[in-house]
């Protein structure tokens, strides 16, 4: 079985293609350019030094999210357009799920953290139990202080990757009271070895959908339909 | 042999897809609107326009093409619109059309928005050939461009500060009309006396430029003083008034800056375009000038994919092609001389 994983839900651009037990192709770029410059042009690269044969495809992964609004909308965006043109299913993978697959087989409480802005994290608690990732605490956007202290009342060793680290690393070292790692560089940003692994593990579940369903999960309403809830929620209080 | 382009367009709130023939035949054009989603906030909000069309995107393509009833193999080329327009929107229709042009090993033309608007005029005016004075009016945009040849342009006027459609938006807004303004300010018109006020009309000396600013501050501080004095404002004549105003900026600026370029036809092009009273008001002063007036349907006039697909058509002639790191460019510059 044949999956391709796209990552473009931070600042890193990453595309994989995985067969069955095997990472055929990986390449991740954390470069100022952006991912509309760089997804596809990479995903070329990989086709070419592997002289894949798109028909020859099952199903395509995406970081669904979430993450960076533009990044999940040009890696969903171009997911959609490859599953139409290749006619094949699509496979949304949750982001920190994938990011706490880098970290298989840990035996700590993982926790994969996403810079949201305004002091928040996109962020999600999981464990590694034979070998299958338990999610302890779905994705959510909350306040890094309380992502804190959940951990704290876990009273659990603890690993953390993703963006969010050097933002607020510091906070957490001060305010942390479990013991506390923090991903190494190869293992603490999205990588599309990850999505495409996890994705097949979904695909063979039956979690496939086709490109035209698929969409971002943000997490987050835009702003202008947040103000608008606030403005009304308020008028009926009046 | 034929030549037929897959046309993708998600510069602003429509998500819409084409296939186009030989740059003048139409044979789909599908085109999800997502005015009703942003009438509650009164305006465009470009990160809901950007994730409605990321639903919509594939639907569109995909209906396009069943519409059509054609097969990827006559399909030579990918067209999409990549500027200008709002980044966020305009990055879902080019990571698409990028990606389906890869899978399907087709060529990837990136089209300029404002090229599509005018490129409209051809889909239903057989006779049209350049060059000819096009006045392109939109919600973002107002340009007179002289048209040298299919993909060859010089802007000659634009807007020094909002874009035609923006003022009908923003006067519509204050004689609570909502959004979009140009549509409801066209039909309150009919009912209004177009000279009941006497606007000001702003002609730049020595330029085919316009500004609108001015007519709708002047708009504005006329419902001020009529509220203040207690003197009872009719709407239509508001509407009217406004509208003949610019009408007679935009149709003016076209006739001199056609005359002077030794132009033997007008054309209108945009959104604003669709507006019933500048059709006929530009219509006439044709006739009277000796132009040849053309315009396209008001289905080509508002966004769309057909125009992209025409454009596209021509630029795909002229050999443009686009790699796979075609970003979108919100701000990107017509191709001048």
């Amino acid at each position: 079985m044949k999956i391709l994983g796209f990552d473009s839900s931070g600042m890193v651009a990453s595309v994989a293609l995985v067969e069955d037990d095997l990472m055929v192709a990986e390449y991740s770029v954390n470069y100022k350019k952006t991912h509309s410059q760089t997804l596809l042009p990479m995903f070329d690269t990989i086709v070419k030094m592997t002289e894949l044969d798109l028909n020859e495809i099952d199903a395509i992964a995406v970081a669904a999210g979430p993450g960076s609004f533009t990044g999940l909308r040009i890696g969903v965006s171009t997911v959609k357009g490859l599953g139409l043109a290749i006619d094949k299913p699509v496979v949304a993978v949750p982001t920190c799920h994938a990011l706490a697959y880098n970290l298989w087989g840990s035996d700590r409480l993982i926790c994969p953290i996403l810079d949201a802005r305004r002091n928040q994290v996109y962020t999600a608690l999981y464990e590694f139990k034979d070998g299958n990732l338990v999610t302890l605490k779905e994705q959510d956007a909350m306040d890094i202080n309380e992502l804190i202290e959940i951990i704290n009342e876990m009273g659990r060793p603890v690993i953390f990757t993703g963006d969010g680290i050097p933002v607020f690393k510091d906070r957490i070292t001060e305010t942390i009271k479990v013991d506390t790692l923090f991903a190494p560089a190869h293992l603490n940003r999205q990588r599309a070895g990850a999505v495409a692994t996890l994705g097949m593990i979904y695909f063979k579940e039956g979690k496939g959908e086709t490109s035209d369903d698929i969409k971002p999960i943000y997490l987050r309403k835009s702003q202008a339909e947040r103000e608008r809830e606030e403005k009304n929620g308020r008028r009926q209080f009046d | 042999m034929s030549v037929n382009i897959l046309a993708i367009e998600s510069s602003c709130d429509e998500t819409a897809a084409a296939i186009v023939t030989d740059g003048r035949i139409v044979k789909s054009n599908i085109i999800y609107s997502q005015i009703e989603l942003h009438k509650l906030y009164g305006g465009v909000v470009p990160e809901i326009a950007s994730r409605k069309h990321v639903e919509k995107v594939n639907q569109v393509i995909r209906a396009a093409i069943d519409e059509a009833n054609i097969s990827w193999d006559e399909i030579d080329a990918v067209a999409v619109t990549y500027g200008p327009g709002l980044v966020g929107a305009l990055l879902v229709g080019v990571s698409a059309a990028k990606a389906i042009a890869y899978a399907k090993k087709k060529p990837l033309v990136g089209v300029h928005h404002i090229e599509g608007h005018i490129a409209a005029n051809y889909i239903e005016n057989a006779d049209l050939k350049p060059p000819y004075m096009c006045m392109v009016a939109s919600g973002g945009h107002s340009h007179l461009v002289h048209v040298l040849d299919y993909n060859k342009y010089e802007i000659v006027g634009r807007t020094r500060d909002d874009a035609a459609g923006e003022a009908f938006d923003k006067v519509a807004r204050a004689i609570g009309l909502g959004y979009p303004g140009g549509p409801k300010i066209d039909k309150l018109a009919k009912e209004g006396n177009p000279h009941a006020v006497e606007f000001p009309r702003a002609h730049m000396e020595d330029s085919y430029d316009f500004s609108f600013s001015g007519l709708k501050s002047a708009v504005l501080n006329y419902l001020n003083g009529c509220q203040m004095k207690g003197i009872e404002v009719n709407n239509a004549d508001i509407a009217a008034s406004f509208q003949n105003a610019v009408i007679d900026v935009l149709v003016d600026n076209s006739i001199n800056a056609a005359k002077a370029h030794g132009c033997k036809s007008v054309a209108l092009a945009g959104g604003v375009a669709s507006n019933s009273s500048l059709r006929d008001a530009m219509q006439k002063a044709c006739e009277k000038n000796g132009f040849a007036f053309y315009k396209p349907s008001p289905v080509y006039c508002t966004d769309n994919a057909a125009m992209i697909g025409v454009a596209g058509y021509h630029e795909y002639m002229a050999g443009v092609r686009h790699g796979w790191d075609l970003n979108a460019e919100p701000n990107l510059p017509m191709k001048t001389i």
